[in-house]
């Protein structure tokens, strides 16, 4: 049979894309080489990196590749005289809270990593807590979060609200230049805004100020012409504007109340508590000058370490990459399961989680310290965002502030703590 | 008179920005009947050619126009999409005339297609594509007939490929070299920056009117004409309405049914790419820009009566009032003394979800009256 050429070009073409395919789907274990090393672990690491979170998500698998990297660089984990040299496995949540959970099974099962860094958004801590408390397995989770929870198989190295939003709000409502005046609160529709925002409202209370307005934008809308009539009718004479819009929701946002002259030049001081570095050049400076941040970490510290950081990321990465919190938060806890496995002295879960509590660490945002509540204890800064796309900071906390598993201002919450040490204490104890 | 101003004007600003996402699919969906659900994809693919036309407004040597880069973005939109959805049409959708349920299928996995394809590709390699199609597909109208008919025809054809395909790299590689930006595949949500005249706004009697709204608004309008003038005045309208009326008997007719398909197709992606533009100036602009859009736009058309344009220009602006007036909490303020109980519910609908959820609610109420909308379609078409 005589095959014609178009036909021969394109069983050629596909020969070499079912190739390239397999090679590419091959995955497999990676590594970073390790010179003294001879044995090697494997852990998981799992985050979105296809579909709506890919964006923000992908940024913490450079910044836990680059962590481990380092870490085999310096020679490994050294766990019983041995020295281990760290590969990774990486998993796709694809942004979709199922299979998040379903990865997470089998990179426990099948692959029996001992630890799991993973996750971003709430939805999916949610979806993957079950399974890692059935399986008794440990997950490191690496996002400033709502809080209200405390799980013995999750380790939270991003903010609590009393690591960020508190601090926050006092700052806005005793020093900012708004300094006194009514609060609007405005979020997107999911679980972190509405709760940050329930314990904030309890807070304003609490300090004497008022909240004149509150709204809620669906996921996915970017129609915010109804909230800024809204925040116009209620804060005619300026005041500060409490923001926990998600993603590119606060591009549409921001643009537009600029274009009604809801400006800090007007008197309104927008603080945002999902804007790091990274958003700040996707929504474009020139939109945020003059208008509020606050995070553990911003790239402007002025700190060696700090800078190593930054300078060791955008070395890998390209130039043009920035780090912000989360990608800290990330690096961090690598660096923290590392110490705990060096100070258990084996990879095995039970005494890594024990040792896990009380492990410090010089992280880029000065002294971190891993409490009892399976947090971090953390520095906390306001920052001001300038038209290079930085912040400049404001003020920072004297040294890492506890955080707090159970809000002190949400009333449902209010006199718990949670405390994995004592037996007796557990998830949630009345103080 | 100035409450009623403002809620005219916000009403106006929502409902153009559904009205123009809606109008391409109010042509596609309404007049052929095809459920596409790639349409909102469309709509990205023309909010990132705004970009790239952003990107390459910022060269040196175009510099001095950058502040009319969003007329040129416009024209360029329209073109890319249209071309979008004409390959869309000619390879996928000609193929499932006739079956909703499949076309809906596709369309929806041409949309997650076009999602990962803007993740995974560098502009400009996207860009060099859309060239290369682009010329390749009109070539065949400017080569003059005699070379056509010449009877190595697939030669030709293949050499107008390889040219094709030939300025299509050379312009993938320009903008990747001379645009760092363009150059790298990424899934990062990017940026439009309207030109300094299209920012802030203008003070009328005390109220701030944003000057990109009042662009939208603008666009929307000229859209609306140039689409109505072409249905209804144009020899290639004519054959349009004659096909959506009774396609069999116009085929019997002499008319190229084949030919109204592409081209009213190509006009409605077109009109995608439009709304596009309109979308980028509000928000960002990134993989699921038009995801956000697309039930919307459905909703628009459905309510407006599929295959009305009146229908669909009026509940639009409908919706947006509406929009405006539950969620800005805005009959409080006409009304304040109203009784407590009332003011308790209007209250508790007074946030963006819940508007969102009364005003899906108000519809499906009104679709259980008149099921085809504010202005059904009478004709044949509809009885057969």
């Amino acid at each position: 049979m005589k095959m014609s050429i178009t036909k021969r070009l394109f069983a050629g073409l596909g020969s070499i894309a079912i190739g390239a395919s397999l090679t590419a789907c091959d995955g497999g274990n990676t590594s970073s080489g390790c010179e003294d090393c001879t044995e090697s672990v494997t852990v998981g690491i799992l985050h979105s990196l296809s579909g709506t979170m890919a964006i923000s998500e992908s940024t913490l698998v450079d910044t836990e590749k680059m962590a481990i990297e380092e870490i085999n660089a310096a020679g490994g984990i050294s766990v019983g005289g041995k020295n281990y040299e760290i590969q990774y496995i990486v998993e796709d949540g694809a942004s979709d809270w199922p299979t998040f959970a379903e990865k997470s099974k089998k990179l426990i099962d099948q692959d029996k990593v001992p630890v799991v860094f993973g996750g971003w958004t709430s939805a999916s801590r949610k979806a993957m807590l079950p399974v890692y408390e059935s399986k008794d397995a440990f997950l490191y989770y690496p996002i400033q979060y709502e809080a209200q929870e405390c799980s013995n198989n999750i380790f939270y190295t991003g903010a609590t609200p009393n690591q960020q939003s508190e601090p926050a709000t006092e700052f806005m409502f005793k020093r900012s230049p708004a300094a006194g005046k009514p609060f609007f609160l405005v979020g997107s529709d999911y679980v972190f805004p509405r709760t940050s925002n329930t314990i904030t409202k309890e807070q304003v209370k609490a300090l004497g100020g008022s909240v004149v307005g509150e709204d809620y934008l669906p996921l996915g809308n970017t129609e915010v012409a109804p909230i800024i009539s809204k925040i116009k009718k209620a804060l005619p004479d300026g005041g500060v504007i409490i923001n926990t819009l998600n993603g590119d929701q606060n591009v549409a946002f921001f643009k537009q109340i600029q274009d009604v002259g809801i400006t800090p030049k007007n008197g309104y001081y927008v603080m945002s508590y999902s804007i790091a570095e990274e958003e700040i050049s996707t929504i474009g400076p020139e939109f945020l000058t003059g208008h509020y941040g606050a995070w553990n970490y911003m790239m402007s510290i002025n700190t060696p370490a700090s800078k190593r950081f930054a300078n060791n990321f955008k070395k890998r990465w390209g130039s043009d990459r920035v780090v912000a919190d989360p990608q800290e938060s990330a690096y961090n806890m690598v660096y923290l399961w590392k110490a705990a496995v060096e100070k258990a002295g084996t990879f095995d879960d039970n005494e890594v989680r024990k040792a896990l509590v009380g492990v410090k660490f010089d992280a880029p945002q000065g002294p971190v310290e891993v409490m009892a509540n399976h947090h971090l204890s953390q520095t906390v800064r306001i920052g001001q965002i300038t038209s290079n796309g930085q912040f400049k900071i404001l003020e920072s906390t004297n040294g890492p502030v506890s955080p707090q598993a159970w809000n002190q201002f949400e009333p449902s919450s209010k006199g718990y703590a949670c405390d994995w040490t004592d037996s007796r204490k557990g998830e949630r104890y009345r103080l | 008179m100035q409450l009623i101003l403002e809620s005219l004007f916000n009403g106006a600003a929502i409902g153009s920005v559904l009205l123009i996402a809606a109008l391409g699919l109010a042509i596609v969906f309404g007049l052929m009947g095809v459920i596409n659900l790639a349409h909102g994809e469309l709509m990205m693919i023309g909010a990132y050619s705004t970009y790239v036309t952003q990107l390459v407004f910022r060269l040196p040597a175009l510099k001095f126009f950058y502040s009319t880069y969003v007329i040129v973005a416009l024209a360029i939109a329209f073109v890319v999409s249209a071309v979008v959805g004409i390959l869309l049409e000619k390879t996928i959708i000609r193929r499932l005339y006739g079956s909703p349920l499949e076309t809906l299928l596709a369309t929806w996995g041409v949309s997650l297609i076009l999602q990962q394809f803007v993740r995974s590709v560098p502009l400009a390699y996207a860009s060099g594509l859309i060239v290369t199609l682009l010329i390749g597909l009109l070539s065949s109208f400017f080569l003059p007939e005699n070379i056509l008919k010449y009877k190595h025809k697939k030669f030709v054809k293949l050499i107008t490929w390889i040219i094709s395909i030939f300025s299509g790299l050379l312009i993938a590689n320009c903008l990747s070299s001379t645009i760092s930006k363009l150059g790298r595949a990424s899934a990062r949500n990017v940026d439009v920056t309207a030109p300094s005249w299209m920012r802030g706004g203008v003070e009328f009697i005390g109220i701030t009117f944003p000057i990109t709204r009042i662009v939208i608004i603008v666009i929307t309008i000229i859209s609306i004409i140039g689409v109505t003038y072409f249905l209804n005045k144009s020899v290639w309208g004519m054959r349009i309405r004659a096909v959506t009326q009774n396609r069999s008997m116009s085929d019997c007719l002499g008319i190229s049914t084949e030919k109204v398909d592409v081209l009213t197709f190509g006009i409605g992606s077109g009109l995608a790419g439009i709304a596009g533009v309109a979308v980028s100036l509000l928000g960002s602009v990134g993989p699921n820009v038009g995801s956000n859009y697309i039930v919307g736009c459905f909703m628009v058309v459905v309510l407006g009566g599929v295959g009305n344009l009146l229908g669909t220009i009026i509940a639009s602006f409908a919706i947006g009032i509406m929009t405006d007036l539950i969620g800005a909490g805005r009959l409080l303020t006409v009304w304040p003394d109203m009784p407590d109980s009332l003011s308790t519910i209007i209250d508790f609908f007074a946030t963006t979800s819940m508007a969102r959820v009364l005003i899906f609610a108000l519809i499906v109420i009104f679709l259980q009256f008149r099921p085809t909308g504010l202005f059904p379609q009478k004709g044949r078409m509809v009885e057969g």
